[in-house]
């Protein structure tokens, strides 16, 4: 039996020294990312694949966009991986990021309940699709977050015609007044219900309502093919280019930030948009279906 | 610092202001606490007052029971609740889930087990000639229970409190049954978890001030009818 205390020590020892060397080694990349690329299960492959080449870890933080924007402005994360092209330049040309690549793109498709209530089937583009539910009073979950989801939602509802309102709420940074401004058609809590929740929640929230959603695709396709009892919302509308959901990767800069990893972030971001990076995107698969589409190198296989 | 600072100036500035989603969240959480709190105490005290003067033979069981209960993660809470509510529970058809209605069922059922047996002990520690006194000159049992009562006022109301100070502060119930729809189930700590997911921490430690602030005045109000009480 005295083995048995040998190898007890030994597993201390290990406890104490696995940490350790996986600290000591320095090829560690934090990343922040968005919820609904962490929950598609592509980062598990294309980490997985670029630590086996170059043996550089990526510790991943996903949060909503904004917080991963913020974690980024903060110096707190040495790449950011989102999608909110509008945002992400901006944030570049802040000088928070040193540069953009485009990536990929998802696409957006609007989900809602079989029996179609508002006719979204019948919608000639994505923001007639929206008008539709907004005429019928049906119930639209929004996500609500800041997300890059939730601010596509509120660049469709512009273009639909219906009347939005704006909330501003006035808060205080840095001493000065700022207002934060919140859009949204109808009356929040009647049949728009503005949640504040990540993709899945928001799911299955409209399926509990049977109410329709906008959806990224791949979260979409996990939630209704990959669970033993799939989501009961049907995709109603899809297609429209406007629905396409770009995704950039952006080393944060090394001038504003001196103690970020440029050097791994830039090799990770360059070997996203390169050959191998963009087979790996071109071929994955959710449930068997295609979900997300290579743009630095479109035709790759 | 200047964080801390630009927070509270933040909250000042949005009470001042009355900002209207801020009160229709303050309005929300109130509305939803005090009800599951009220509700909590109407059958809790007295099946913790029943406990304290009757001697059974599982009562120490009970008790241990109830304080494990007090323990209860409000998440297990969420999930157990949830799957009743949801369209594939027993009680889909009622259409209770992500309402008010639910987070009230929920925080009713976290804060039972803490009103019984904060009275309970409230009780237990008067000195029982108190009730018996009160027969023996002529009372009846609800008269002897009232006198009860009046002796152990302040620990009934401070189970009252840790209560309610246990639902205004909780979140998993409220975010899992509640469903954080802005305008109707949108409470204090869904909403400060949502500012801090946008990566705006400055509302969300107003938000936070805020919630203090409320929690004092509330408690402020209930000694106050305390002390009413005992004059």
């Amino acid at each position: 039996m005295s083995s048995g205390i040998g190898n007890w020590r030994w597993l201390v020892l290990l406890g104490i020294l696995l940490p350790l060397s996986a600290w000591g080694d320095g090829k560690v990349l934090k990343m922040a990312t968005t919820t609904s690329t962490e929950n598609s299960g592509l980062l598990n492959v294309l980490l997985s694949a670029f630590y086996r080449e170059t043996g550089i870890r990526i510790r991943v933080f996903a949060k909503g966009t904004g917080a991963a924007l913020k974690d980024g402005m903060d110096g707190n994360v040495d790449v950011l991986f989102v999608h909110a092209k509008e945002k992400e330049e901006k944030f570049v040309s802040d000088g928070f990021g040193a540069y953009r690549l485009a990536v990929m793109h998802n696409d957006f498709v609007i989900v809602g309940p079989s029996k179609d209530p508002a006719q979204v089937k019948k919608a000639k583009d994505a923001p007639d699709a929206l008008r539709r539910i907004a005429e019928t009073g049906s119930f639209f979950i929004s996500r609500g977050d800041d997300s890059g989801t939730h601010i596509k939602e509120q660049a469709l509802w512009k273009l639909t015609g219906v009347p939005l309102s704006t909330r501003s709420t006035e808060i205080i940074k840095g001493g000065k007044k700022k207002r934060r401004l919140f859009m949204y058609p109808g009356t929040p809590g009647k049949w728009y219900i503005s949640i504040g929740q990540g993709m899945g929640k928001t799911l299955t929230f409209a399926e509990e309502k049977q109410a329709y959603t906008l959806a990224d695709r791949g979260t979409y396709l996990k939630y209704k093919f990959g669970r033993k009892t799939g989501l009961d919302l049907e995709v109603l509308y899809e297609g429209d280019a406007r629905l396409f959901n770009p995704y950039g990767i952006i080393p944060v800069n090394p001038k504003t930030f001196p103690h970020v990893r440029f050097d791994l972030a830039d090799t990770f971001a360059k070997w996203l948009v390169g050959t191998q990076g963009q087979r790996l995107i071109a071929n994955y698969r959710i449930e068997g279906r295609t979900a997300f589409f290579p743009d630095a190198l479109p035709h790759a296989k | 610092m200047g964080f801390l600072i630009d927070s509270f100036l933040s909250a000042v500035s949005l009470l001042w202001s009355l900002d209207p989603d801020l009160y229709l969240i303050i309005y929300v959480s109130l509305k939803v606490s005090l009800s599951s709190t009220a509700i909590a105490s109407f059958f809790g005290i007295p099946v913790g007052f029943w406990i304290a003067l009757h001697e059974f033979r599982a009562k120490r069981f009970l008790i241990t029971v109830l304080n494990t209960l007090m323990a209860l993660p409000t998440v297990v809470i969420g999930l157990w609740v949830y799957a009743f509510l949801s369209r594939k529970g027993i009680l889909g058809m009622l259409d209770l889930l992500y309402t008010p209605t639910a987070m009230i069922i929920g925080q009713v059922i976290l804060i039972l087990p803490i009103v019984i047996s904060l009275t309970h002990s409230a009780v237990g520690r008067l000195d029982h000639r108190y009730r018996k006194t009160a027969l023996t000159l002529g009372a009846t049992p609800l008269q002897a229970a009232l006198v009860v009562l009046r002796e152990a006022r302040f620990g009934v109301m401070a189970a009252v409190i840790a209560a309610f100070g246990r639902v205004i502060a909780e979140i998993g119930i409220s975010m899992m049954l509640g469903g954080n729809a802005k305008g109707f189930t949108r409470t204090m700590t869904t909403a400060m978890a949502l500012e801090y997911d946008k990566g705006e921490f400055v509302l969300a430690v107003a938000l936070g001030l805020v919630l203090l602030f409320i929690s004092l005045s509330v408690n402020v109000f209930l000694h106050f009818l305390q002390g009413r009480s005992s004059a």
